[in-house]
């Protein structure tokens, strides 16, 4: 069934939609903001030193803009597979 | 007008406001007392979720906690942010899509068990009730500095309010309510945080402020000038910290994941029309937060500058007015170890234990600087200040001068905070009692109204409840915050996601992974933090993982032993694995 087929491949795209942003999600909180904290506080931004930054600000501004692109990719996913909500 | 004037009218008007907004959307069946009819716009449910999510800890320790912490405190800022990440693209739209009530309903159906229901109903309970005790605690705490009422009524008059909206309007009262509580939480958030920005570096938003320049002429950036007051104090520099990586690495993935796995929050997400109006709620939901959530440390740095600038090396009797009135209320305290009339600020504690006043008769005793005498026994060290985390943001406004109506809106603040906070935890309990426990298990005949009598029992019972934790706290309130986390991560969070995800997951996996998770997580926090508090250490601690961050942990055995368990059975009936296929999709 061509129906069966179309979720499955909906399916895959939203899989892979969320590995990437979720990798996003970890180098900037985990990585930036922890693991390559003590390095990159070799750098300033302004006032601030860029690890201390990540971990108490930028991570904080990437969580938010994170889920409005994810909102986006999958709306428009929904509409390409037909199964957003307005048809019903 | 005094501070004390200005509290009862802004409290005042506040509690009035919430009243009428129970009065007006009053629940009149189970799916409005529940998830409000599933009608709620996704902004109003962002704005209802950062209420729900910001408590009185967010509200009134937080800042102060970072301000002590340096970047350390970092695992607060992202570990209570960076879960909406996983909210959103792992959870929210799918179990909106699965379209019930509550989280142990999730649980029951995908892993079509009743015992797996009645294990997240217990988790449910445990993580909520700890977790209420704290709200009412910070009612009572509020009431007795602001208006010098006793805590025990305090916690009482905050009892009778969240009765009044939440058992009569369930979660469409809460809902609005908390729209409300928003509005005043963060408006008197920000408030001092502009006034204090302003004065310090010249710009009024905190998050740049704290990364300019002082306004003192010398063109020192703010950290710098932190970091240099710390290394002269014998401090860690502000901006390092002094915690080890792994550890800030587990406590933020525990805490991280744990706000994903808290029912009072997933469930607020159930009630929003679609699938994809549950997505973009998580992000509104996001932002409110984040407004408070990148404000905090810049308070935090501010309060820390002013509170060293103000106190350390200065004569005692050179200290402002708001100095002695903290120290009356045993939340500030100065002891002269070396007897020179100088405050000495210095790393580690300057006293065992939590100041206690010495009175003659009702007079406080007084040294021979006219400083409060305490009868704690003094430390060896050098230290000679006594500095409560909470007093960084009660006391803010008054340490940098600013005017008593915003000192006011603080205590408004944080009762907002307290409240809207206590409300949803109110109503996980009494739905899981309501629909997990009576009607899905001992009742199933039960008619929507005898169901919605006992939702509101049991809200009441549990508001009696919370409030006797309130006026009663057991010594280790403090550390149930790890406790909520924990269990909710290392139980609900892999349950959900494997049921959600890993269609072929079975029952004895997910229920084997829970118990273990659980216990696991329980043990490890109970022996640390509960049965023997003094080898709680970093040395003792397994990997260097304290019992903040052992959640993580139990998540991962949780992973194993529900991977390693399921080989071992069947999989799972037709009908399960096809409800599981229809929540991937929202149509």
């Amino acid at each position: 069934m061509t129906q069966e087929k179309d979720l499955k491949g909906y399916w895959k795209k939203n899989l892979q939609y969320l590995s990437i942003l979720l990798s996003i999600w970890f180098t900037v909180s985990y990585g930036f903001g922890i693991l390559l904290a003590p390095w990159l506080n070799n750098f300033k931004m302004g006032g601030f030193k860029l690890g201390f930054w990540f971990a108490q600000q930028g991570s904080i501004y990437v969580f938010v803009v994170l889920i409005f692109i994810y909102v986006y990719l999958m709306n428009r996913l929904d509409m390409k597979f037909g199964v957003n909500e307005e048809d019903a | 007008m005094d501070v004390q004037v200005w509290t009862y009218i802004l409290v005042g008007i506040t509690f009035a406001l919430y009243i009428g907004i129970a009065i007006w959307s009053r629940a009149g069946s189970t799916s409005e007392f529940y998830i409000a009819e599933g009608a709620v716009n996704p902004l109003t449910n962002g704005m209802a979720t950062a209420a729900d999510w910001m408590s009185a800890a967010s509200f009134l320790s937080m800042a102060g906690l970072i301000s002590f912490m340096g970047y350390d405190g970092t695992v607060y800022l992202m570990g209570w942010t960076g879960g909406y990440v996983l909210l959103a693209l792992l959870l929210a739209p799918y179990l909106r899509k699965f379209g019930k009530f509550t989280v142990p309903d999730f649980i029951g159906d995908r892993y079509y068990s009743n015992t797996a229901r009645t294990v997240a109903v217990i988790c449910a309970l445990i993580v909520s009730f700890t977790y209420v005790a704290g709200q009412m605690r910070g009612v009572g705490l509020v009431f007795s500095k602001f208006l010098e009422v006793d805590i025990f009524w305090g916690v009482i008059i905050g009892m009778a309010i969240v009765f009044f909206y939440a058992v009569l309007g369930g979660m469409k009262g809460i809902t609005y309510t908390q729209v409300a509580q928003y509005c005043v939480l963060i408006f008197a958030f920000m408030v001092p945080a502009f006034f204090i920005s302003m004065q310090l570096t010249g710009s009024p938003i905190p998050q740049i402020g704290f990364g300019s320049t002082v306004t003192d002429g010398s063109g020192m950036y703010l950290l710098d000038k932190l970091d240099q007051l710390h290394k002269e104090l014998g401090f860690a520099e502000y901006t390092s910290g002094t915690k080890s990586m792994q550890d800030v690495f587990f406590i933020t993935v525990a805490l991280m994941v744990g706000t994903a796995g808290l029912p009072h929050v997933i469930v607020r997400f159930f009630t929003v029309p679609k699938v994809k109006d549950a997505r973009i709620s998580v992000g509104y939901a996001l932002i409110f937060i984040a407004i408070l959530y990148t404000t905090a440390p810049a308070i935090a740095v501010f309060a820390r500058t002013n509170l060293i600038e103000t106190v350390s090396e200065q004569p005692y009797e050179e200290m402002p007015p708001w100095f002695s009135t903290w120290e009356e209320t045993a939340l500030l305290n100065w002891v002269d170890k070396n007897e020179d009339g100088i405050i000495n600020y210095a790393p580690g504690a300057a006293i065992v234990g939590a100041p206690d006043i010495i009175r003659d008769g009702l007079d406080i005793r007084r040294g021979a600087n006219n400083q409060v005498m305490i009868s704690n026994e003094v430390t060896a060290n050098n230290n000679e200040l006594y500095v409560d985390r909470d007093i960084m943001v009660l006391a803010n406004p008054e340490i940098a001068g600013l005017p008593a109506w915003v000192a006011a809106l603080v205590a408004a603040g944080g009762l907002a905070a307290a409240l809207s906070t206590a409300a949803g935890l109110l109503l996980v309990i009494s739905t899981s009692v309501s629909h997990d426990l009576i009607k899905k298990q001992f009742n199933k005949d039960i008619s929507d109204k005898a169901e919605l009598r006992y939702a509101r029992i049991a809200a009441a019972v549990a508001v009696v409840v919370a409030g006797y934790f309130g006026i009663n706290p057991p010594g280790f309130v403090a550390q149930v915050v790890a406790i909520a986390f924990g269990l909710a991560a290392a139980s609900f969070f892999p349950a959900i996601i494997l049921g959600i995800f890993y269609k072929k997951m079975n029952k004895q996996g997910a229920l084997a992974g829970m118990i273990a998770g659980l216990i696991f997580t329980l043990a490890y926090i109970i022996y640390f933090k509960i049965a023997f508090p003094e080898l709680n250490i970093p040395e003792n601690w397994w990997f260097g993982i304290s019992p903040e961050g052992i959640g993580t942990f139990g998540m991962l055995i949780n992973l194993i032993v529900a991977l390693s368990v399921k080989s071992f059975y069947p999989d799972p009936p037709e009908d399960v694995q096809e409800m599981v296929e229809g929540i991937r999709y929202p149509k």
